[in-house]
């Protein structure tokens, strides 16, 4: 019985570190099964790349927005606030482990900057999209 | 005549005694933030939800309608849409309102106060007339036109301490120039 236990203990041991890391995982399916919730069937990274580089007009001085204006097309480095300069930390959780670890900050930040740069709220297939797309970076 | 001079020179060397006891380290620092700068005041929930873009402007640098009309405009906030949960909207509008600059005894946030008209609601902190006369002499090719600054609006681009609410002439550094003095 006491070995046992030894056991179970050294094995959460080794399968806690892991376990933080899938913690982003939850996050990502969580968001996922709300976009299924919405009528989503899958999810394609490239749709999400190809929306990534995609522009929209806005009102000037940003007449041309993207994504890439604040966060470039490379999500391993570090963007840029288009307006205020302000340094904004890379989006690939390879590089980041904060990005895609929280669902409310994710819902905030897709709500707020669709509405910037596309002019409304994206819908839930493009942010199934670019999260599949984000997660693989 | 003897007894008076006593009695003036023991409470003379009494108040000397007592200086470092009543103005502690603590008290001169607050007393200098307090004849230069602003409020050093601090919410977790303000400079996470704000600061993720800019600066998180002490609140003491506008009055609290001020504040009142900004918080009541986040969808166009500026040209970009800053939307926030109702429940942070809440809380964070608070705490700007309670420490605004209108009650305060910090230097900066009564010569802001000073230099508005009772019906002015600035939503730039950068279009105060204190703020705008404190800056008139600097040129642009300091600020607009300096890449590593680009607008009045970014303090600590210069002010090093304007997160702490610090904005004395001693603690400026420009990108690019250097020191200024007035």
């Amino acid at each position: 019985m006491k070995n046992l236990l030894i056991s179970f203990l050294t094995i959460s041991v080794y399968i806690s570190p892991t376990y933080s890391v899938t913690a982003d995982e939850n996050t990502v399916n969580t968001l996922m099964k709300s976009y299924q919730l919405k009528g989503v069937k899958s999810a394609d990274a490239q749709r999400g790349e190809q929306f990534w580089s995609k522009t929209f007009t806005g009102n000037e001085p940003f007449t041309e927005r993207s994504c890439k204006s604040c966060h470039t097309a490379n999500l391993k480095t570090k963007g840029e606030h288009v307006r205020t300069g302000k340094i904004i930390k890379p989006l690939a959780p390879s590089v980041n482990q904060a990005s895609l670890s929280d669902v409310k900050k994710v819902n905030k930040w897709f709500k707020r900057n669709c509405k910037w740069t596309t002019g409304k709220e994206c819908s839930a297939q493009v942010k199934a999209d670019i999260l599949a797309f984000i997660k693989q970076q | 005549m003897k007894y008076p001079v006593t009695v003036s020179l023991i409470i003379l060397i009494t108040g000397v005694i007592m200086v470092p006891v009543v103005f502690s380290d603590g008290d001169r620092r607050e007393y200098r933030q307090r004849s230069v700068g602003v409020a050093p005041v601090h919410s977790p929930k303000y400079q996470e939800e704000c600061s993720s873009c800019h600066m998180a402007y002490p609140p003491g640098l506008l009055p609290a309608r001020s504040w009142k009309k900004i918080m009541a405009g986040l969808e166009k906030h500026f040209g970009d849409n800053a939307e926030i949960d109702v429940e942070s909207l809440k809380s964070i509008s608070e705490f700007l309102v309670t420490n605004s600059a209108d009650d305060s005894d910090y230097r900066r946030s009564r010569k802001i106060m000073r230099s508005l008209n009772s019906n002015d609601t600035p939503i730039r902190i950068t279009e105060t007339p204190y703020i705008k006369y404190k800056h008139d002499e600097i040129p642009d090719t300091l600020i607009k036109f300096n890449k590593k600054v680009n607008s009045l609006a970014n303090c600590n681009a210069c002010h090093h301490k304007a997160e702490q609410g610090l904005y004395s002439e001693d603690g400026v550094h420009i990108p690019g120039y250097g020191r200024w003095d007035d």
